[in-house]
């Protein structure tokens, strides 16, 4: 029996092995020849978490840290453990109701799955952590973690410093092989964005196996792939914090700008750009409405006035039409020059000159004697040797551009300007092949054409102070650890002007001296220190309702001292401010007291630093602009309060508050609007449209940072 | 007869090697137990003790099955030819009781409660009264095996529990008694029987890859060729026409309505779908009559996707590589990746951690041990024992393919566990008793009448 159909038991047995060597051949298959199991496999189980650097701290000049970092906390949940919790509580903490509670409990569910941690409530206030972290025992399934946050210490210099915020899509397309994900910061403006490389730090990558839930279950091969982060480098300023607060103080309610340079290095020592606000105001969780609030702002405060807005110098840039004159010997320091009133010398009696007499070169900068200045800058361009108007202005421009105008600077901020020199080509343009020094007569005061950021001005300043010599102005002085990346080299390069000899920075420095002393600057002066100074004021026009109206002037100072050893070289804009001798001469004379004494002396002094902080120079037009928002607000907001009120009226029975009718009124926008409410430490108010919001400013209450 | 009486050493004519391999392949098995349910950080002996992971109960089965393996070696061999048909009618009986006690487990209602937590499923142990009713009745001096007589009653035989089986909604292990077609193919059954299972496979695989009116004109292709080029033989035979025409029409009516019929109709939509899936196929569910009815509880929570287990399982063994990422650091399978890892899929521990060479050893030692056992099949004397090592061998064949298949996408998912290594106390005891009733069997194999 047991040999019928024996053949068929090789046939099962071949069988068998067929099909055996079939699986093994789909194994090979699988784990041999397809890579992407492997992928897929590291993709589900190992977790790389990144650990972000402490990023580097910014000291001032006198080693006072003004950017640092702080530990915020975020509320963390992990919704599948969050049961029995007091929510009653927890929304009384974070002034939310319990049906904003349940939406966000419900929306990470459906976002990052009830069995990870995920954030409910990210960089809580310090009262409102102070509140959870007593009663935390009520709401199992919630933590406090901690991160790091910036923080201003002295509340100063927002848009020097600038801020970091969450990277989006096209800052990770322009930065695509430096390691950035979505989700993580950097800076934005300022300091934080152009010493981004430096302040970051080395990110470190922790990895760790998950589970197919994603919960950690241990670290990857005990850490052998992991990298540690390495902190960002400090950086440490030349700015003053103490001038850049005087500055600041000084600003308020004024649009402007103000930039101190010291001379020798060129170093920036402060550089205000009004109206300004409390960067803390741009941390902590309400940073986007925030931001929100402050570019809407007609006066514009993101925009750092310093580097990036142009003005016509006015006659500030006498006191370079004047070197030119004289080095090119049209005039010397003895010339004088009759001023009838006018100018006369292009025949059509402009630009008109305010006090009649007959200069020279020392009187005509002290007085600004318009008439001067046209003469000699006629007489520039008139030269025999150049032949024609082009090539004398060619060779003007070149003295100007050695003077640091005209092209950027280079400074260590973002977005600076180049100013503007205009060049024979772009006149030709306009008037022409046969154009003559008449056509462009308006430079010659520094009204036309000519531009200038106030960098570029405080640089001259400090150009003249040197006698023929600047650095770059710049803000950071060293970086801790060296600079590895070359970056400050370009301030330690040593510029000097085309071939002025110092007899005649000599002449100019009389001048400016002579401003201060019976000119139009004594509003400038300061009790024991030689100041040297140039006043401005400059016509300007700006589109109102579509047509071009005549504004207020501009308001320029420009000046440094002490003459002998120049310590500070300055350069102040107050918009639309009137005469440049009412407002910036005196902030002027406060800030080179305060940097030179190293404070304000003497009570009067003191009343003058109130005195001027209180002036209100904002422009007419920005002050309409910003009515006109508030009344958009407050007609929203009473619209609100109607609406809240009618619902009231249905359902009364659900509210817990006092039903007290009278004082529910004012309570209405916090029950409308979370978001408002929860900081009400913000000093922002809303006036009545009649009101005008001058005094509004972006601060947030110093009790608020300290944590 | 009386020889062997006397002689009361039951280790006498054991097959140790068989032996070996069982206990070679339960440690391994316990060990990828262990594998699975590994976290770092515990006591690995006091948890081995404890009793509460799957890992030390499995150990606990194990003790459980060596006592039961030295019953049945304890045992005269001639009960189980006693008995055969009698525990055949009981299994057969407990299956039906499940109707009426059974309690429903992951969807099928197969088990029967038998209290403190242990659950027993009637058609796990009715393989191994299966085995013993087929080798019985095949044994039979009046089976004439080449009969189609036999043959009926043996293939009634051994699918009445298949299709109690499929009643009990437990499709996995009613297929493995399909298995039984290869011992009564050793024994006798005609091959074409086996060639007309397979086409029938083959064209149901077809419908599923290829579209309905490529397959059709394949299909008329292939009956106009064959007519075309059987001219001269059809001169001779008359009828070979008519068959050829009934064979076209039979096969395109079950491409173009039985199989859908089937896949819409009688499975349910997660079979259908996993079907489909394997062949790389998306299948819609709203064609699906049983999925229509139970269209509201589909609306509940988003479900992980269908493929989802047969992607992690292929992932898991794929990353494993050439030689594996070592014992225990496995990403996969520590992250849980893996569903049922422990039971139908712990074929993908070994692959992860061990890689192709363990792969290869492993499947290697199955063979072995498949191979071992037909060549102890073909020294039995008597036609009972012959019979019941081949369900042994194709009962383990059916288990090891099908499982392994299944991890590596070669076979949809069905519940099959991997013999003697999957956890799981009712498996592991049942393979113990179809094993060692074979090495007892072979122990007597000089018994020659029965």
């Amino acid at each position: 029996m047991s040999v019928f159909n024996q053949s068929r038991s090789g046939i099962i047995q071949i069988a068998f092995g067929f099909v055996f060597l079939v699986i093994i051949g789909q194994l090979v298959n699988l784990q041999v020849f397809s890579a992407k199991y492997k992928l897929a496999a590291e993709n589900n189980a190992i977790y790389r978490k990144i650990i972000y650097p402490d990023r580097g701290i910014i000291y001032d000049r006198n080693n006072k840290s003004i950017l640092e970092n702080i530990i915020m906390y975020d509320l963390v949940v992990t919704p599948v453990e969050a049961k029995g919790v007091d929510t009653l509580t927890l929304c009384k903490l974070l002034n939310i109701d319990s049906v904003e509670y349940k939406r966000r409990i419900k929306e990470i569910g459906y976002r990052n799955g009830t069995v990870r941690p995920s954030v409910f409530e990210s960089l809580l206030s310090p009262e409102m952590y102070a509140g959870l972290n007593e009663n935390m025992f009520k709401f199992p399934g919630f933590i406090l973690s901690e991160r790091s946050a910036r923080s201003y210490p002295f509340s100063t210099a927002a848009n020097v410093l600038g801020y970091i915020a969450e990277v989006d899509t096209s800052f990770l397309r322009k930065h695509k092989d430096e390691g950035y994900e979505n989700g993580d910061y950097a800076g934005m403006t300022g300091l934080e964005r152009n010493y981004e490389k430096i302040l970051m730090g080395k990110r470190g990558v922790k990895r760790f196996i998950r589970d197919n839930k994603s919960r950690i279950q241990g670290s990857f091969e005990n850490g052998r792939y992991d990298t540690s982060a390495v902190a960002g480098k400090n950086l440490h300023l030349s700015l003053d914090v103490n001038l850049q607060k005087l500055g600041e103080k000084l600003m308020t309610n004024k649009v402007g700008s103000i930039v101190a340079i010291d001379p020798k290095t060129g170093g920036i020592l402060c550089m205000v750009s009004a109206p300004t606000y409390d960067p803390n105001y741009l941390t902590g969780n309400q940073r986007r409405h925030h931001y929100g609030e402050l570019a809407l702002d007609p006066r514009l405060p993101l925009i750092n006035r310093t580097v990036s807005s142009k003005y016509s110098p006015g006659s500030t840039f006498k006191t370079i039409v004047g070197i030119v004159g004289l080095t090119e010997g049209v005039i010397n320091a003895n010339s004088r020059i009759g001023c009838s009133g006018a100018f006369w010398g292009c025949g059509n009696g402009k630009p008109k000159c305010l006090d009649p007499g007959y200069f020279n070169f020392k009187e005509g900068i002290a007085h600004s004697c318009n008439t001067f200045f046209a003469t000699v800058f006629k007489r520039t361009l008139d030269q025999q040797k150049f032949g024609n108007a082009d090539s004398a202005l060619t060779k003007f421009n070149e003295y100007a551009y050695s003077f640091g105008l005209g092209k950027r600077l280079g400074v260590d901020v973002p977005s600076e300007k180049n100013g503007n020199l205009p060049v024979s080509s772009y006149y030709r343009k306009i008037f022409g092949r046969n154009w003559n020094s008449c056509n462009i007569i308006s430079n010659s005061i520094g009204q036309g054409e000519v531009q200038t950021t106030i960098v570029q001005l405080a640089n001259v300043m400090a150009t003249i102070a040197n006698k023929g010599y600047f650095y770059t102005p710049h803000l950071v002085d060293s970086i801790e650890g060296g600079d590895v990346y070359g970056m400050l080299d370009s301030f330690k390069v040593k510029h000097t002007t085309k071939d002025v000899p110092d007899s005649i920075f000599e002449e100019v420095q009389n001048g400016m001296q002579a401003v201060m002393e019976f000119g139009t600057g004594a509003e400038a002066k300061v009790p024991g220190i030689v100041v040297c100074g140039k006043t401005g004021t400059v016509q300007n026009s700006a589109k109102v309702n579509g047509v071009m109206t005549k504004q207020k002037d501009h308001a320029f100072f420009g000046a440094f001292a002490p003459r002998n050893n120049p310590k500070i070289a300055i350069a102040i804009i107050c918009e639309n401010a009137g005469f440049g001798a009412q407002s910036s001469a005196p902030i002027a004379s406060l800030m080179i007291e305060q940097y030179i004494k190293d404070s304000i002396e003497g009570s009067q002094r003191k009343a003058k630093v109130e005195e001027l902080a209180k002036k209100n120079l904002i422009p007419p037009m920005m002050k309409l602009a910003m009515a006109r928002m508030d009344s958009v607000k407050q007609a929203k907001l009473n619209l609100l309060i109607q609406q809240q009120k009618e619902k009231e009226e249905e359902d009364t029975t659900e509210e817990e508050i006092s039903i007290d009718s009278t004082d529910r009124i004012p309570e209405k926008p916090i029950l409308t609007k979370p978001r408002e409410s929860r900081d009400k430490k913000k000093s922002i108010t809303f006036h009545s449209a009649a009101i005008l919001t001058d005094e509004k400013q972006y601060t947030i209450n110093k009790k608020t940072i300290k944590a | 007869m009386t020889s062997s009486r006397n002689n009361t050493k039951i280790s006498q004519g054991i097959d140790w090697v068989v032996v070996w391999v069982y206990a070679l392949l339960v440690a391994i098995g316990i060990l990828c137990i262990f594998m699975v349910e590994y976290k770092p950080g515990i006591n690995v002996f006091q948890t081995f003790i404890a009793g509460k992971t799957n890992y030390s109960k499995q150990l606990m089965f194990t003790f459980l099955c060596i006592v039961m393996a030295m019953f049945i070696l304890l045992a005269d061999s001639k009960l189980f030819t006693a008995f055969a048909n009698m525990m055949y009618a009981f299994g057969i009986l407990l299956m039906l009781a499940t109707f009426v006690i059974g309690k429903s487990i992951n969807g099928s209602k197969s088990w029967i409660p038998l209290g403190g937590g242990f659950n027993l499923q009637p058609a796990e142990i009715c393989k191994i009264f299966t085995s013993l009713a087929l080798a019985k009745f095949l044994s039979r001096q009046e089976t004439d095996f080449s009969k189609l007589r036999s043959q009926i009653i043996g293939g009634c035989i051994a699918l009445s529990p298949a299709i109690l089986s499929i009643f009990q909604n437990e499709t996995g292990l009613a297929l493995v008694y399909f298995s039984f077609f290869i011992v009564m193919y050793r024994e006798g059954l005609p091959p074409a029987l086996l060639i007309f299972g397979f086409s029938f496979a083959a064209l149901v695989i077809a419908t599923l890859i290829l579209e309905p009116n490529t397959l059709a004109i394949a299909l008329t292709i292939i009956a106009a060729a064959t007519i075309y080029f059987t001219k001269r033989i059809r001169k001779r035979n008359k009828n070979l026409l008519v068959t050829i025409i009934a064979i076209w029409a039979i096969c395109v009516s079950v491409q173009r309505f039985a199989v859908p019929y089937i896949f819409n109709n009688v499975f349910q939509c997660y079979q259908s779908t996993r079907i489909f899936s394997m062949v790389g196929k998306d299948y819609d569910c709203s064609q699906n009559k049983s999925a229509m009815r139970r269209v509201s509880d589909k609306e509940k929570a988003a479900k992980k996707p269908d493929d989802y287990n047969v992607r992690q399982s292929k992932i898991a063994i794929g990353s494993g590589g050439l030689i594996g990422k070592g014992f225990l650091k496995g990403t996969q399978t520590r992250g849980k990746y893996v569903p049922e890892q422990h039971t139908d899929f712990i074929f993908t521990s070994i692959g992860e951690a061990f890689g192709l060479a363990g792969c290869f050893v492993f499947l290697a030692i199955y063979l072995f041990l498949l191979l071992r056992i037909i060549n102890l099949a073909e020294k039995q004397r008597s036609t009972f024992s012959r019979v019941y090592a081949y369900c042994v061998a194709s009962i383990l064949f059916f288990h090891i393919v099908v499982n392994v298949c299944m991890t590596i996408g070669l076979f949809p998912i069905i519940g099959i566990t991997l013999p003697l290594i999957s956890y799981g106390g009712s498996s592991l005891l049942s393979f113990t008793i179809l094993l060692f009733i074979l090495v007892r069997l072979d122990a007597d194999r000089q018994m020659v009448l029965r």
